[in-house]
């Protein structure tokens, strides 16, 4: 197979595909610390918000939550703010995910020892200073297998954003194989691409799982 | 000894779980005394001290700090500030630094500069005999290691009194040693500690009062030598009868 100039679009569906995946983990990691937060917090009403904001999305497709984002909600808000494509899957990608995210966080936080939130408190330290300092690098930790995996995921999820018509890899190996007619090659690059992203990340995350696991050495008592 | 206590229990009460655990405890902490707490598990000794810095909030009664009566429903965290305790199981903070475990709450709660803070810290590992552990992670210490580093992490807020929560409970007996000297120097010292403890020759040889606890209220009080070599009741006598 020569060298298709085509294929010169490939570099940049890799860029924009691993752009994809940081931006919206990132506001999925945010988001899904507020939510679980919540779900653990003293106040009722935000507890219960957030069971169900957890619920909701977690019952409904991505690829539907992406359509209704982009289509439905879009057309909703169209003559306030029309959001280009990749925000608006940055959104729809970061709000699912946070709903998974939320409970790994919850999970992190509700493994932590008693004893931790107590020794902190016993120091004077409001519970902002607690959850800063104490708990949250704590549960970060404990966590971070599970959210390196939800990273994974995602980036292999990013392909659904194809729909609304982003220059990532799928979109771009739909596109190619409409001009080339060369659906083996194409998708067989595409999977390598996909492969190439995937493979490093699983091995960061076990690389960087290893290395805090020596640091911390340990157990809290 | 100056006459205004330093802590005044006025009738606490307190249920966990539905079981009522403190029946009305009134206690007088003098400045500079240590009171030690005896008595059965499950007698409240734990929940006694813990109420103290407000880890658990009394359902009823008052207590007084330096003078002024601590209001629950008032933000505890400048109380808690002043009140320095030591657990059972030690909960130093794993992520951090022997050095870190002790800077954290000074230079977060009370503001204290870092170079201060961290040489404030060098001086109680020196204290506590743990100078050469200050870039130890916690779990590379021994159980009394760990639990003379949560001294010096209570200590480096400058607290104005001590709770001790059976700090040498959960440590192998050949390291209980190293823990008591330290709490020993520190009430040669004068600090106030209230100190919850199974270790009778400390409390003889170190407390200056000895409460016996049982059933949530306090059944005995006295000298230690009173105490624990004439006790007066039944229920102390067996108690005792279990460490000689």
């Amino acid at each position: 197979m020569e060298l298709n100039p085509y294929f010169e679009f490939i570099p940049s569906a890799l860029a924009n595909t691993a752009l994809l995946t940081v931006s919206a983990l990132s506001v999925g990691v945010a988001l899904g610390l507020v939510v679980g937060l919540a779900r653990i917090g003293p106040v009722g009403w935000l507890r219960a918000g957030a069971a169900v904001y957890v619920e909701v999305i977690r019952a409904v497709p991505l690829f539907v939550q992406i359509l209704y984002l982009y289509y439905g909600v879009g057309y909703l808000i169209r003559k306030i703010y029309v959001p280009s494509p990749f925000v608006s899957a940055t959104v729809a990608f970061g709000i699912c995910y946070a709903a998974y995210i939320a409970e790994i966080f919850r999970a992190g936080f509700q493994s932590l020892d008693r004893g931790q939130a107590e020794a902190a408190r016993a120091l004077g330290m409001t519970r902002r200073q607690a959850m800063r300092h104490v708990l949250l690098p704590q549960a970060f930790r404990n966590i971070l297998p599970a959210l390196g995996n939800e990273g994974v995921a995602l980036l292999k999820d990013t392909s659904l954003a194809s729909v609304v018509a982003i220059s990532e890899l799928t979109q771009v190996g739909g596109a190619l194989t409409n001009k080339l007619y060369k659906p083996f090659e194409v998708w067989t690059i595409i999977a390598l691409c996909y492969l190439a992203l995937t493979l490093p990340l699983s091995w960061a995350v076990r690389k960087l799982e290893a290395r805090l696991r020596v640091r911390g050495a340990a157990h809290p008592a | 000894m100056s006459a205004a206590p330093l802590i005044r229990l006025n009738d606490i009460h307190k249920s966990l779980g539905g079981k009522e655990i403190l029946r009305g405890i009134s206690l007088d902490v003098a400045r500079g005394e240590v009171l030690c707490v005896i008595g059965p598990s499950g007698s409240g000794k734990s929940t006694l001290i813990r109420c103290i810095n407000f880890l658990e909030i009394p359902d009823r009664g008052t207590i007084e700090f330096d003078g002024c009566v601590v209001r629950p429903d008032q933000p505890l965290d400048a109380h808690r500030a002043r009140v320095g305790m030591v657990f059972q199981r030690f909960n130093l903070f794993p992520h951090l630094s022997v050095l870190d475990n002790i800077t954290l709450a000074p230079t977060r709660v009370l503001g204290l500069e870092s170079g201060r803070a961290t040489k404030r810290a060098r001086e109680l590992l020196d204290r506590v005999g743990l100078s050469d552990r200050e870039a130890s992670w916690p779990g590379e210490l021994s159980g009394g290691q760990q639990q003379r580093v949560a001294i010096a992490r209570a200590l480096a807020m400058e607290p104005q009194a001590m709770l001790f929560d059976e700090v040498t409970s959960a440590l192998d007996p050949e390291l209980v040693g190293e823990v008591l000297a330290v709490m020993k120097g520190l009430a040669r010292e004068g600090m106030t500690m209230l100190v919850v403890t199974h270790q009778m020759k400390f409390a003889k040889e170190v407390g200056h009062r000895v409460v016996f606890l049982e059933g949530g209220r306090v059944a005995e009080e006295g000298r230690p030598a009173e105490i624990l070599e004439a006790p007066k009741t039944e229920r102390l006598r067996e108690f005792l009868g279990h460490f000689a």
